[in-house]
């Protein structure tokens, strides 16, 4: 567990988050553009720390990630990124134009709702179990590949620098951790994807995105 | 489905939607709530060609604009809401916003695209076909526990207060499914059973709802299958 400095306890707020978790990532990248200090509090999803009396107590659905801010808690990465942009608005996450906002909602809800759930532990676990250790790979590839074929005709016409234009937001907030993930954790080729290839090399040089990666996280295992 | 006639001069909207679809009822309903006219195109199968020719990803629903394309229900649910303020999907208050958005979230991510028919489909084809009601009903179920804890202090009348808001245009059709597809057992969710009364009360949500009441979960299947074959 890690405290940051520059600002008093009592105000500071604090994320619950898994260093490998990719919905912890999005909402560390969200905090980092936004200048926003927090306590790191971890919470092991692999050892069910998320059922755990202490975590149920702060977040009694026990899921992670979970920001507690004062007296609001506020669960699930979108909504706390949404929390985030209406309470800090420096930095914002969304574009002014209503149709570049459309955009960057539908990125995001392309990885949130078509990829992540189907790369779940709970569902890697079954797919595992049921079908077999070398069902799992194929399987989240499968799902990656349509989610990411998807987000490539999406990012066509609006893509610059980042996914939606030349300022990072809310697209790529989500873009950033599920590219690094499926690059990192499950082996995917990227040829078929060339935008979001590059996205990643973009994302890869500026610091509030290294700074969430899983390695940099208090709760990343010692070798 | 529904037609409609163009709005003041205005270029109607445009809806595509698959009638099974939940994701689409959650647009349908707030469509109707807003007073928004729009035509509703019913999309058959897989890879329609007018629905690509607008939407090269495919995915229903979408929504054009006039000019602007936008699919994924929460996109255009945030979109609706943001061009069109009448009727606001969102509370004021942050905390019972949040708490909108998390709803919408747990449908939308952990609930809906785990049971969702072509989803099912699949783990009845490479697990084995006794397997996808269980399946289905094990993910349901972990949501609407999530559900039941996070809104014991935010319901009124419906999910978040007395006013219908974005959380109860995701619960609606999430709960049609669960309770009239997959006969889920409902015992251990009595503020969710509660809801689903207070929504088979209003006639918009009856009107979205009434169309699938009384298929059951292999028909759907069965329906599916020969959409996408």
């Amino acid at each position: 567990m890690t405290t940051s400095s520059g600002q008093e306890e009592s105000k500071k707020l604090q994320l619950y988050s898994y260093y490998r978790s990719s919905c912890s990532f999005r909402v560390r990248i969200a905090l980092n553009l936004k200048g926003l200090d927090y306590e790191y509090k971890a919470v092991n999803l692999l050892k069910g720390e998320q059922h755990s009396p202490e975590f149920v107590k702060v977040n009694p659905i026990g899921y992670v990630p979970a920001l507690v801010d004062g007296d609001i808690l506020v669960s699930d990465s979108f909504a706390i990124v949404m929390y985030l942009e209406e309470k800090y608005p420096q930095h914002p996450l969304l574009p002014r134009d209503l149709e570049k906002r459309a955009i960057n909602y539908q990125a995001a809800n392309i990885v949130s709702a078509s990829i992540q759930p189907l790369q779940n532990l709970d569902v890697l676990k079954y797919i595992e179990e049921k079908v077999g250790p070398d069902a799992k790979i194929p399987w989240v590839q499968k799902h990656i590949g349509k989610g990411f074929a998807a987000l490539e005709k999406l990012l066509q016409n609006h893509a610059g620098k980042y996914a939606t234009g030349d300022d990072v937001f809310l697209a790529d907030v989500f873009l950033a951790p599920q590219i690094h993930g499926s690059i990192h954790r499950f082996n995917l080729d990227m040829k078929p994807f060339p935008l979001l290839s590059r996205l990643h090399e973009a994302y890869m040089q500026l610091p509030a995105f290294q700074d969430a990666l899983p390695e940099n996280q208090p709760d990343f295992p010692a070798t | 489905m529904e037609g409609s006639k163009a709005e003041e001069g205005n270029q109607t909207m445009k809806l595509y939607s698959h009638w099974m679809s939940s994701c689409s009822r959650r647009v349908r309903l707030a469509l109707h709530l807003k007073g928004l006219k729009y035509d509703c195109i019913n999309i058959t199968s897989v890879g329609d060609p007018e629905l690509l020719k607008v939407n090269p990803m495919g995915y229903v629903p979408a929504l054009v604009d006039d000019t602007t394309v936008i699919s994924d229900s929460y996109a255009i649910l945030l979109y609706l809401d943001e061009k069109y303020p009448q009727y606001p999907l969102l509370p004021q208050d942050l905390s019972r916003k949040a708490i909108n958005y998390q709803v919408a979230s747990i449908v939308s991510s952990s609930i809906q695209p785990l049971q969702n028919t072509s989803l099912v489909n699949y783990i009845g084809e490479i697990v084995s076909p006794d397997e996808k009601i269980p399946w289905a009903q094990y993910h349901i179920r972990k949501g609407f526990v999530a559900l039941e804890k996070l809104l014991t202090n935010y319901a009124g009348k419906y999910a978040t207060g007395d006013e219908v808001y974005l959380a109860d245009l995701y619960l609606a059709p999430q709960l049609d499914n669960a309770i009239n597809r997959y006969k889920l057992d409902m015992t251990e969710f009595p503020l969710l059973s509660k809801l689903n009364k207070a929504y088979s009360e209003l006639p918009s949500f009856q009107q979205m709802l009434a169309e699938t009441q009384n298929l059951d979960a292999d028909k759907i299947f069965g329906l599916v299958k020969k959409l996408a074959a």
